[in-house]
């Protein structure tokens, strides 16, 4: 298909596919009213189970940020929670319980929820407060405490199943990733060795992480041998459930200015979701995540992702999620990112480095906490903090993305360090 | 708020203090236990409903939309993309093609099974392309399972039917 030289991303364009594209968001408008920078983000350690309360790990990520940037409580003006399933804690108006940990009270606090897309969702609801102008410091947690549902927080996911129509068969979350691993590993004709490379690469890089629930070496063989879960899903595709939280602190340019030389630019934020009836959908591409990054790149004018975005952090709650992101991130073409991943291409010193952090599969998957290993990440290598995870190449611009509900949402941010 | 900002080396991060399972099971920890019990039923509403009283017949239930010309399973009273009313209500088959499939070896709870089961998303014959919904296969080898894999109700004697997607036991390969 040949696409118009004078292609503005405008209705001018009448040939090749892209006028579908650029028509599906041609309604987007946006007035910003103020640019948007990041200027501290702090976290707590991710394990599996925390003897701190959710309000005490709120708290602790804050003040990390706070310390960061150098500011008081005082100088924040509104905050946003993001905090995933009430079922896990057993506590409803979750985000009121959890308000004087991360400093909330006495200033306009919401709450924001979409599943496992939280732990970027919320840095977008961020973002809202300070464009919009209604905020000039904004700052936003993100807090997850699963231990509490016990044995295992998978009792307490079984209650995202439709009541009527899943519910009956005994489903367990797993399967849902199963189903669309298996999918993807159809249509495209990867091997398994191929996605378990993403868990191998992922674990290792935890090794650098402070934070670190599961970081290790481990091997290819490794993951084909662990224990079968819900085939093609093993023990060692999975990320681990935990308790954590992350906090990051957005302003406006002038008290970024006062702040620091070198703030971090938020330069585009895209969300969408597909429809709930999953079964009705071809699972081997995330068209959730496409359009929501149609959208995040259309704001921060990127128009080739594989050649501006210097370094990602896809959602990797699974090892074939990081590749499946990818492609829907416009990182890869269809059923390419296994090849880029297996040639070195998106280890901490190749071309395009994701998951440098370690991502869940290596630090750990406390739901909406994970905005510690994305959002927070993101900020720290393109703020050239990383300390040993900083990545070996030169970045400017990065992109974080997440992902959730019954494989619905798909949430992500663009940032630059030049704006 | 202070002006110019200290060069911390590395990102800033909080130590918590991790627990484990024996540290809970003998009591170590200071902790609160209790198993909350709520109740529901859940109405299955219109589109549903009717789908479900149809399984009791034997039969899957599907709606129709004239504009955008779907047959959807499962039903719908309304069609989510022209987000107008269904036109009516057809048949579809009880046969399929597994979209997607997987072996589990674990329960709800996360619980090992002894024997998997074999989960797959089954695109109804006589529906749209990639109209599919969940079920488990049955009378197979988990190693004989295939995507593109043809497949057919098995249908609980009608007297045990009870209006509910559990009325088709399993699905099993279609054979020649």
């Amino acid at each position: 298909m040949e696409i118009h030289p004078n292609c503005k991303w405008n209705s001018s364009c009448f040939r090749g596919v892209m006028v579908m594209e650029v028509e599906r968001i041609s309604g987007l408008k946006f007035h910003k009213k103020q640019d948007v920078a990041i200027v501290g983000a702090g976290m707590t350690t991710f394990k599996r189970r925390l003897n701190e309360t959710g309000k005490e790990l709120s708290y602790l990520a804050v003040k990390q940020a706070l310390e960061e940037a150098e500011m008081e409580l005082s100088d924040i003006e509104m905050v946003v929670m993001g905090s995933a399933p009430d079922a896990f804690d057993g506590l409803h108006m979750k985000g009121e319980y959890l308000l004087d940990g991360s400093g909330g009270s006495d200033r306009p606090y919401m709450r924001v929820f979409v599943g496992g897309g939280t732990g970027v969702f919320a840095p977008i609801a961020g973002y809202w407060h300070v464009a919009s102008g209604l905020a000039d410091v904004c700052l936003v947690v993100c807090e997850e405490k699963m231990s509490s549902s016990h044995p295992h927080p998978q009792s307490a996911f079984k209650y995202i199943w439709d009541p009527i129509l899943d519910r009956p068969l005994n489903p367990n979350l797993i399967w849902i990733f199963a189903l669309e691993m298996n999918r993807y590993m159809h249509v495209h004709n990867i091997k398994h060795e191929d996605i378990a490379l993403v868990s191998v690469k992922n674990k290792a890089n935890a090794l650098d992480h402070p934070c670190a629930q599961l970081a290790e070496k481990i091997t290819v063989e490794d993951v084909l041998n662990s224990e079968p879960m819900a085939l093609p899903v093993r023990r060692l595709d999975v990320s681990p459930p935990s308790d954590g939280a992350a906090a990051l602190i957005m302003v406006a340019p002038h008290i970024a200015r006062q702040i620091t030389d070198n703030p971090v630019w938020v330069t585009g934020v895209g969300w969408a979701l597909d429809t709930t009836m999953w079964t009705n959908r071809d699972l081997y591409f995330p068209r959730y995540v496409a359009e929501a990054a149609k959208m995040a790149y259309k704001m921060a004018h990127i128009t080739d992702p594989r050649k501006e975005i210097d370094v990602a952090e896809p959602y990797d709650p699974f090892d074939y999620k990081e590749l499946h992101h990818m492609e829907g991130l416009g990182l890869a073409k269809k059923g390419e990112a296994p090849i880029l991943t297996r040639e070195g291409v998106t280890a901490r010193d190749g071309d395009l480095p994701c998951s440098p952090s370690g991502g869940l599969l290596g630090v750990g998957n406390p739901i909406a906490a994970t905005m510690g290993v994305k959002a927070c990440e993101l900020y720290w290598q393109l703020a050239y903090r990383a300390g040993k995870r900083q990545v070996a190449k030169e970045v400017t611009t990065g992109v974080c993305q997440a992902w959730g509900d019954l494989m619905q949402v798909g949430t992500v941010v663009v940032m630059s360090n030049k704006r | 708020m202070a002006v110019g900002k200290k060069d911390i080396s590395a990102p800033p991060y909080a130590e918590g203090t991790s627990l484990s399972d024996e540290d809970i099971k003998k009591k170590k920890v200071t902790y609160v236990e209790d198993h909350p019990n709520i109740r529901y039923s859940w109405t299955a509403g219109q589109a549903v409903s009717k789908f479900l009283n149809e399984l009791k017949k034997g039969k899957i239930a599907a709606t129709k939309c004239n504009k955008c010309r779907r047959i959807m399973v499962p039903p719908r009273v309304f069609c989510e993309l022209c987000y107008k009313p269904i036109d009516e209500w057809v048949y579809v088959e009880d046969t399929g093609t597994v979209q997607t499939f997987s072996i589990s070896y674990i329960d709800p709870d996360a619980k090992p099974l002894e024997e998997p089961v074999i989960v797959a998303v089954i695109s109804i014959d006589g529906a749209s392309k990639n109209m599919g919904i969940m079920h488990v296969l049955g009378e197979v080898k988990p190693e004989d399972v295939y995507i593109g894999m043809k497949v057919k109700a098995v249908w609980k004697p009608e007297d045990e039917r009870e209006g509910s997607v559990t009325d088709i036991k399993y699905w099993k390969p279609l054979e020649g």
